[in-house]
């Protein structure tokens, strides 16, 4: 006792008497298993983007931009993914075009106009309950009110439009957050000074909310291009029989970059497999990048009041 | 000097001026009434079409041996079983997965690990379930669920795992802000009493935040419920299916079930009402969803009220 003590200083050896000198072995192994689900779950994702990239090489390296111009095919050596990047830069234009300004302009209401009344708080729980709606369900609504009861058939239009009310609920939420993150001072600034309300709104709020709004409705924006499920129920599984030309494919047969995903990686032969990948890495490389996009706004206008 | 008095009417707002902000609070009003219009629309299209579908068909076709619409078979507990299963997977994997990196992102990691660890669980979390589909057929099963057992390539433990792996990191954030969320008094006075971390973590934090875990768990089972792509292409019951809990077996969801009828729809001329069947299978998806997302709810609002 003498001896070692006299190699601690004070301090470590009143920490060594309250720990009891023995090491946490339960509380390193809680440490440890939590670190362990984490890293599985990032190594999984790992394994995948590897295993995505492997399979895709042959293509990728063989023919990148044949790939990217061919129109599908039944054969696996000419087929290519151009009406998928097609009808998924027109279903984005809906998304875009439709769900950005309703959802911004329901965030606004409900976060800058409305009063805390029962109708005010059905919308809010109702905004909240259609986020955890399947989206297979919204295909159905789109197959029952798109395609069938306003007559329009499997069209691309039709898919735009379940894809917007998909990810309608997702940017209100969103904005609505960020719109609640501008503090009260800034409007009382605007309105002490006569601006109405929509000037105040526009003026004040939200220059400031609109990092945290954009970085919200990009994200949604990478689920949409993604969002497979809706799709196939308002009929964007035309396959080869979908139009090349973008504005044939407005009003006729259409495809979409996640749904060749699906239909190919139904396809048992290997040179499918192959092009399945390639048609992923390129669905991933969009994705990742809107995030990227996302999150490096986010932290670069990241503002704390 | 007279002329410069103000009257009331000097700061009255001009007419201009207040019909545009009635116009544009008009438009913001009907954004926001339209989400109410959405669901209307959604219960209402799944509704009528599931009753024209429950009152004509022959009610002995709801519960035989197998879903065989094609063949005009509709049993429900293979499907809703078929769910079960894979939902059930589902959560074996991603409680343990996503429970275990909230805790560790809110209470172990430094704010440096934190920066570096939580984007990559957002990159987990964009990747879309028909690439997680796609992935379970071509790695999981052959790697692991064939190497391990004996199963077909297509089975519904394959399916579930990967279902699992895509709600492990909605588990893992919002586990992590339920437990973010509790306030530092409470792990002060356990340190300060003499507790260690792991004892803080697992008997003062935890369950403090353990209304907010449940949330989650609750939210990513009606997730695993909803899910359509990995069933549809790793699940292995797209044609159709016989009933079956076995996991190592191929089987059917309620999804998938929906996916091979709206993809078939157009081809096959099968049997009367299946393109009913479709909404009714949805509106059911829809009420034990829904019944989920309200018991989610439920639970965060107990948490938020707490602290």
């Amino acid at each position: 006792m003498g001896i070692r003590s006299q190699a601690l200083r004070p301090s470590e050896l009143v920490e060594q008497r309250l720990r009891g000198g023995r090491t946490d072995w339960p509380g390193r192994l809680v440490a440890g298993a939590l670190l362990l689900a984490l890293l599985i779950s990032l190594g999984i994702l790992l394994v995948l983007l590897a295993d995505i990239l492997l399979r895709a090489w042959p293509v990728l390296s063989s023919r990148p931009l044949d790939f990217l111009t061919s129109p599908l095919s039944a054969r696996p050596a000419t087929a290519g993914i151009v009406q998928g990047i097609v009808g998924s830069i027109l279903l984005m234009a809906f998304v875009i075009g439709l769900s950005l300004p309703v959802g911004i302009g329901a965030a606004i209401y409900l976060e800058e106009y409305a009063h805390d009344t029962p109708m005010t708080r059905l919308i809010r729980t109702n905004i909240r309950n259609l986020a955890g709606v399947p989206a297979i369900v919204y295909g159905l609504l789109g197959l029952a009110v798109f395609v069938t009861t306003l007559g329009m058939g499997k069209i691309l239009i039709a898919g735009g439009l379940t894809l917007a009310v998909v990810v309608l609920p997702i940017v209100v939420i969103t904005a609505s957050e960020a719109l609640r993150a501008v503090p009260n001072s800034i409007r009382e600034a605007a309105l002490g000074v006569g601006a109405t309300r929509w000037e105040m709104v526009r003026s004040h709020v939200l220059p400031y909310a609109a990092p945290g709004i954009f970085t919200g409705t990009i994200l949604s924006l990478a689920r949409a291009f993604g969002e497979t499920a809706p799709l196939l129920m308002v009929g964007a599984i035309a396959g080869t029989f979908s139009a090349t030309d973008p504005a044939d494919m407005l009003t006729g047969s259409y495809t979409a970059l996640p749904t060749v995903v699906f239909d190919w990686s139904g396809k048992p032969q290997d040179e499918f497999r192959a092009l399945t990948a390639a048609a992923i890495v390129v669905l991933l490389v969009v994705i990742l990048l809107v995030n990227a996009t996302a999150i490096t706004l986010r932290n670069r206008y990241d503002r704390r009041w | 000097m007279t002329a410069a008095r103000l009257a009331a009417t000097d700061l009255q707002i001009s007419a201009g001026r207040r019909r545009r902000e009635g116009l544009v609070r008009l438009f913001f009003l009907a954004a926001a009434v339209l989400s109410i219009v959405i669901s209307l629309a959604i219960v209402l299209s799944l509704a009528g079409n599931a009753l024209t579908f429950f009152v004509n068909v022959d009610k002995s076709a709801l519960w035989t041996d197998g879903w065989f619409p094609r063949r005009g078979l509709f049993d429900i507990k293979t499907i809703v079983a078929g769910t079960l299963v894979i939902s059930l997977t589902a959560m074996l994997v991603a409680t343990p997965l996503g429970l275990g990196a909230g805790i560790f992102l809110s209470e172990y990691a430094t704010p440096r690990v934190r920066r570096l660890l939580k984007p990559a669980i957002e990159v987990l979390a964009s990747i879309p379930s028909v690439v997680l589909g796609f992935f379970a057929l071509t790695w999981i099963s052959p790697n692991i669920v064939q190497t391990l057992t004996g199963a077909p390539l297509s089975n519904m433990a394959t399916a579930g795992i990967a279902v699992g792996i895509l709600i492990t990191p909605l588990i893992a954030s919002i586990s992590e802000d339920a437990l973010h969320a509790v306030p530092n008094y409470l792990r002060e006075a356990s340190y300060g009493l003499g507790a260690r971390r792991r004892t803080t973590t697992l008997r003062v934090v935890f369950p403090a935040a353990v209304s907010g875990v449940v949330a989650a768990l609750i939210l990513g089972v009606s997730r695993a419920i909803g899910e359509t792509m990995i069933v549809a292409i790793a699940a292995g019951g797209t044609g159709g299916s016989l009933f079956e809990v076995n996991p190592l077996e191929p089987g059917q969801t309620m999804t998938a079930a929906m996916t091979a009828l709206a993809i078939g729809s157009d081809r096959v001329r099968g049997a009367e009402y299946t393109f009913e069947s479709l909404f009714f299978v949805g509106f059911l998806l829809f009420v034990m969803t829904l019944g989920l997302n309200l018991a989610s709810d439920a639970f965060v609002r107990r948490f938020r009220r707490a602290y």
